[in-house]
This record gives structure tokens, C-alpha cells and sequence, in this order.
């Protein structure tokens, strides 16, 4: 900003020293807080304070990503969860949107569904996960169908309430207008539904981690959740924390991607969603 | 009379009881003519309304516009709502375009014809604009637009002034009223405040409280070719104000 350099009141200039120096001691103290936990962990682990056979130490976690990486485990396990996650969280979203369009469509279709939604919601949805491997078999699929079980309804009741929520007035304005039904839908339900659609994917996310890690700790060969299972029954927790730190950063980078995702849709669209 | 209004009444079922809304009203609106619904409160002139915008049904009695029967929406009538209810993820040229867009008359014709409206009424560098980016009194005027894109010949208006500030008010009912005078449209505009009605329309129909009846229509020929602020100044105005305002028996 050229303007800056001209004239800048002396409060503004202390307002932005003291925002600056805020924000990097909040960020310093961040660090701090992530390093002395590894360091104390690593301490403890080599003074025998804790038995690092048990509780693992940040060294041997890194020998053990070294391992992982080196046999080329490392990337074959993350992909098959992060494929499985994935392909988890955009079923979810699309069949769910779908399945919540057809309900806004017939709404004696909805009140009808309306207890079997609320029964279903309700239900633990992991319960569900050893009549899939039986009706789906003991892979993949199983393991999709069990993270779609867990975000489907969420998605459904979410995203219908959004479709309800639409403005009336702008309902009978198109209306006024002519608009059919289907015109309706496009024309103003679904993008005024679009902070719906964003919030539903981070919820999702979310839940297809753990359908996904639930359905590989029962059925899988491959994925984190098997390098977990797989490392506590060999018992090399070394293998359990590193899987465990592995899963942390993927997740948190879908999120991330997911809110990377909101930032360019807003820009697009020009409006704050 | 363009729009013939005959015995409608409004009764509203619930599982405990039914209310009646409207009673048995009765009027006509002449082409051209500017007609103001006012009543207090609740007593059923939005009902009204969406009654001749062919939103809702009534109960009982007929409308005609055109010497035809008001059966669900007609393109014949164009209906502005409360609030300016723009689009925010279309521009404005989107949104002035959306009943064209929903007609499907999207042709060269009516187009030029948006374009021109757009260029009469100083919008026509804002086409590209997102309805955020423009002040309360341009967003009515966008909506006005839309309203008069697909060309009815009867305007609606349901409290198209309600969700601004008093001083914007004046200004934009004073900008709505030229607009529509210009374009030759038909309008009724429904209202629960009496000092706009007296400034914009030819003709009052006061309704009593629920369930709705015509009290009394008053008519306004003499203010006739005034703008609504020239009005608001002339001697005539605050008589007008004060009969209506007495029908209304508002208590506080």
C-alpha cells in the first residue's frame, strides 16, 4: 500500500507493532509447546524415566519412519487410506446431497423417512461393520461402505435442513417468476446452499477417518489402520506412534485441503459463503 | 378494470381451530391506476397479496385480471417482495435477467430491453457488480428491474420498502414511484405505513383488523400528478393521513 509510507499515525504504527508481536509470540509459544513434548518425551524415554519399549520415543519413531520409507511401505499404506478416505468422504457428500434433494423434491417423501432418519442417525454406525464384511467381503469395499454408513445420514439431515432453510421470500419470488420446480433447485436452492456443502465435506472428512480406520482395523491387509493393528499385536508400539503421527498429518492436511477448497469457491463466486 | 377482485375471502385451517383472514373483499383496480392496501397489523393484506399474485388460493370468490380468472402465477403480474431478495452469488445482470432466464425469454428483444431499463435508471456500469457492492436504494431499483424485466402489467408491491432506514425510504419510494408512473404500470402495493401510502397511490383501500374487510376507500385525485415528496407537503395530505389513520383504531 503506497499510502503506508506517506503519512502513518503514531497509533497505528504502535497497533501494528503490538499485532505483530502477538502473533509471533503466539506462534513461538505453539512451537514450544510441539517441541518440549517431543523433548521431554525423548528425555524421558532415554533417562528410563518411562520404558520406551512401551511408550516408543520420538528417535526410534523416526528410525521407524526411515524403515517404512526405505522398504516403500511408507507411501503404499498412506495411499490406501487416503484413497479409501477420499473416495469415503465424496460418496458421503454426493449421495448424500442427492438423497436430500429427493426428500426437498416429495416432501410427504420426507415426513414419511423422517422417524427411519432419526432412528438411523442415532445408531452407532460401527455396529454395522462386521454384516458388511459378510454381505461385502473381507476388502476395500467393505471398508467404503462402512465410512459412507458413518457420513451418509449426518449428510442427509444436514444438507435437507439447509434446502428447508432457503429464504421464503425468495422462494415465492421465484415462484412469481414461473420457475419449475427443477428451476427452482438449480436456479436457488442448491447455491444458496453452497456454505451447506463446504460444512458438510469438513464434517465428513472427519467421519470418513474414522470409518475408514474402523473398517481397516477389522478387515484390511493394507492402510494405517492395519499398520496399527498389525504393530499393537507384534507389539511394536514403535509402529503404532509413528502410524498414529502418520494418520495426524494426513488428516489435518485434508482438512486443510478441504478449507483451501472453501477459499477458492469464495473467490469464485465473489460472495462470502 | 384490469384487476377485479370479487367476494375473496381467507379462512386458514389448523388441527384446533380455523381463522378467518379476509372477509368478503370486494374492489377494482383501473389500468394505470396506483392503488395502496393499508390495515393494521395482521389483518391479512399480504394474505391478499399472494392471493391475486396467484400464491395462494382463496377460500372463496374469484379474481380476474383481464376479465380472466386468476388461476396459480400469471405472467401478467410481477411481484416484488419485502427486501430486495437479490441473488448474492449472481451479478446484478444476472439477477435482473433471472425471470427472462426462468421464462425462457432470453431473446434479442427483451435483452435490449433489460439493457435499457438498466441505462434509464443509472445502473448500466453496474451490471457486472455483485449486489453487495451496491447501496440499499440501488439494490430496490435492481429489483424493480428484475420485476419489470419479463413486462407485466401489474406491479405487486408487498412492503418493497420496509427493510430501510427512514431517510432512504423517502428517497427510494419517491425513485420506485417515477419508475413505475414512467413504464405505465399497474400497481397495488401493500403497506402498513399510512404516509407512504398517501404520497404514492390514486387510490387507499383500508382494511379492518382481522378478518380483513374493506373499510373505506379513499380517493387521492386530488394530489394527482404530484411526486410522493410534493405530496408529503401539500395541505391535502395530512387530512388524508388523519381519516385514514382514525380507521385504523390503532391502540397503543
Amino acid at each position: 500500500m503506497p499510502e503506508e509510507s506517506v503519512a502513518i499515525s503514531q497509533e497505528r504504527k504502535k497497533y501494528l507493532f503490538y499485532r505483530r508481536c502477538t502473533r509471533r509470540a503466539v506462534l513461538a509459544a505453539q512451537l514450544l509447546l510441539l517441541i518440549g513434548f517431543f523433548a521431554l518425551w525423548e528425555i524421558a524415554a532415554r533417562r528410563e524415566w518411562i520404558d520406551d519399549f512401551i511408550m516408543s520415543s520420538p528417535s526410534r519413531i523416526l528410525k521407524t519412519f526411515e524403515n517404512l520409507y526405505a522398504s516403500g511401505d511408507l507411501f503404499r499404506h498412506l495411499g490406501v487410506s487416503c484413497l479409501e478416505t477420499v473416495a469415503g468422504f465424496t460418496l458421503g457428500t454426493v449421495v448424500g446431497t442427492l438423497a436430500a434433494v429427493m426428500l426437498w423434491w416429495s416432501p410427504t417423501l420426507a415426513r414419511i423417512l423422517d422417524p427411519y432418519l432419526v432412528v438411523l442417525n442415532s445408531l452407532p454406525k460401527t455396529a454395522l461393520g462386521p454384516v458388511f464384511i459378510v454381505w461385502i467381503g473381507a476388502g476395500p469395499a467393505s471398508i467404503i461402505a462402512m465410512t459412507l454408513a458413518i457420513s451418509l445420514i449426518v449428510t442427509i439431515l444436514e444438507v435437507y435442513n439447509g434446502f428447508q432453510g432457503v429464504d421464503r421470500g425468495k422462494m415465492n419470488l421465484m415462484k412469481t417468476l414461473g420457475a419449475t420446480r427443477a428451476q427452482t433447485l438449480l436456479k436457488l436452492v442448491i447455491p444458496a446452499n453452497l456454505p451447506t456443502f463446504i460444512n458438510a465435506l469438513k464434517v465428513n472428512v472427519g467421519l470418513s477417518w474414522v470409518g475408514v480406520i474402523m473398517g481397516e482395523f477389522l478387515v484390511s491387509r493394507a492402510g494405517l489402520g492395519y499398520l496399527i493393528v498389525y504393530g499393537s499385536q507384534v507389539f511394536k508400539m514403535d509402529l503404532v506412534m509413528a502410524t498414529v503421527i502418520l494418520l495426524l498429518i494426513a488428516a489435518a492436511a485434508m482438512y486443510q485441503g478441504v478449507l483451501l477448497l472453501e477459499k477458492a469457491l469464495k473467490k469464485h463466486l465473489g460472495v462470502s459463503v | 378494470m384490469i384487476v377485479q377482485l370479487e367476494h375473496i375471502s381467507k379462512t386458514y385451517q389448523s388441527p384446533d381451530s380455523e381463522i378467518a383472514a379476509l372477509e368478503d373483499i370486494s374492489f377494482g383496480i383501473r389500468e394505470g391506476e396506483f392503488v395502496s392496501l393499508v390495515g393494521p397489523s395482521g389483518c391479512g393484506k399480504s394474505t391478499l397479496l399472494s392471493i391475486v399474485a396467484g400464491l395462494e388460493a382463496p377460500s372463496d370468490g374469484i379474481i380476474r385480471v383481464d376479465g380472466e380468472e386468476v388461476r396459480g402465477v400469471s405472467r401478467k403480474i410481477g411481484y416484488m417482495p419485502q427486501k430486495d431478495q437479490l441473488f448474492a452469488w449472481r451479478s446484478i445482470w444476472d439477477n435482473v435477467t433471472l425471470g427472462l432466464e426462468i421464462q425462457h425469454q432470453k431473446d434479442k428483444k427483451h435483452i435490449r430491453s433489460v439493457e435499457m431499463l438498466l441505462e434509464r435508471y443509472g445502473l448500466k456500469e453496474f451490471a457486472q457488480y455483485a449486489p453487495g457492492q451496491l447501496s440499499g436504494g440501488m439494490r430496490q431499483r435492481c429489483a424493480l428491474i428484475r420485476t419489470l424485466a419479463t413486462d407485466p402489467r401489474i406491479l405487486l408491491l408487498d412492503e418493497p420498502f420496509s427493510a430501510l432506514d427512514y431517510q432512504m425510504r423517502l428517497a427510494v419510494s419517491d425513485d420506485i414511484y417515477a419508475i413505475i408512473r414512467r413504464e405505465g404500470k399497474t400497481a397495488l402495493l401493500v403497506t402498513h405505513d399510512i404516509a407512504e401510502s398517501v404520497s404514492m397511490s390514486d387510490r387507499v383501500v383500508v382494511l379492518s383488523s382481522r378478518p380483513g374487510r374493506v373499510k373505506n376507500v379513499h380517493d387521492l385525485s386530488a394530489l394527482a400528478g404530484l411526486a410522493p415528496m410534493e405530496r408529503r407537503d401539500h395541505p391535502l395530505f395530512h387530512q388524508f393521513f388523519n381519516e385514514i389513520w382514525k380507521e385504523l383504531e390503532i391502540s397503543a
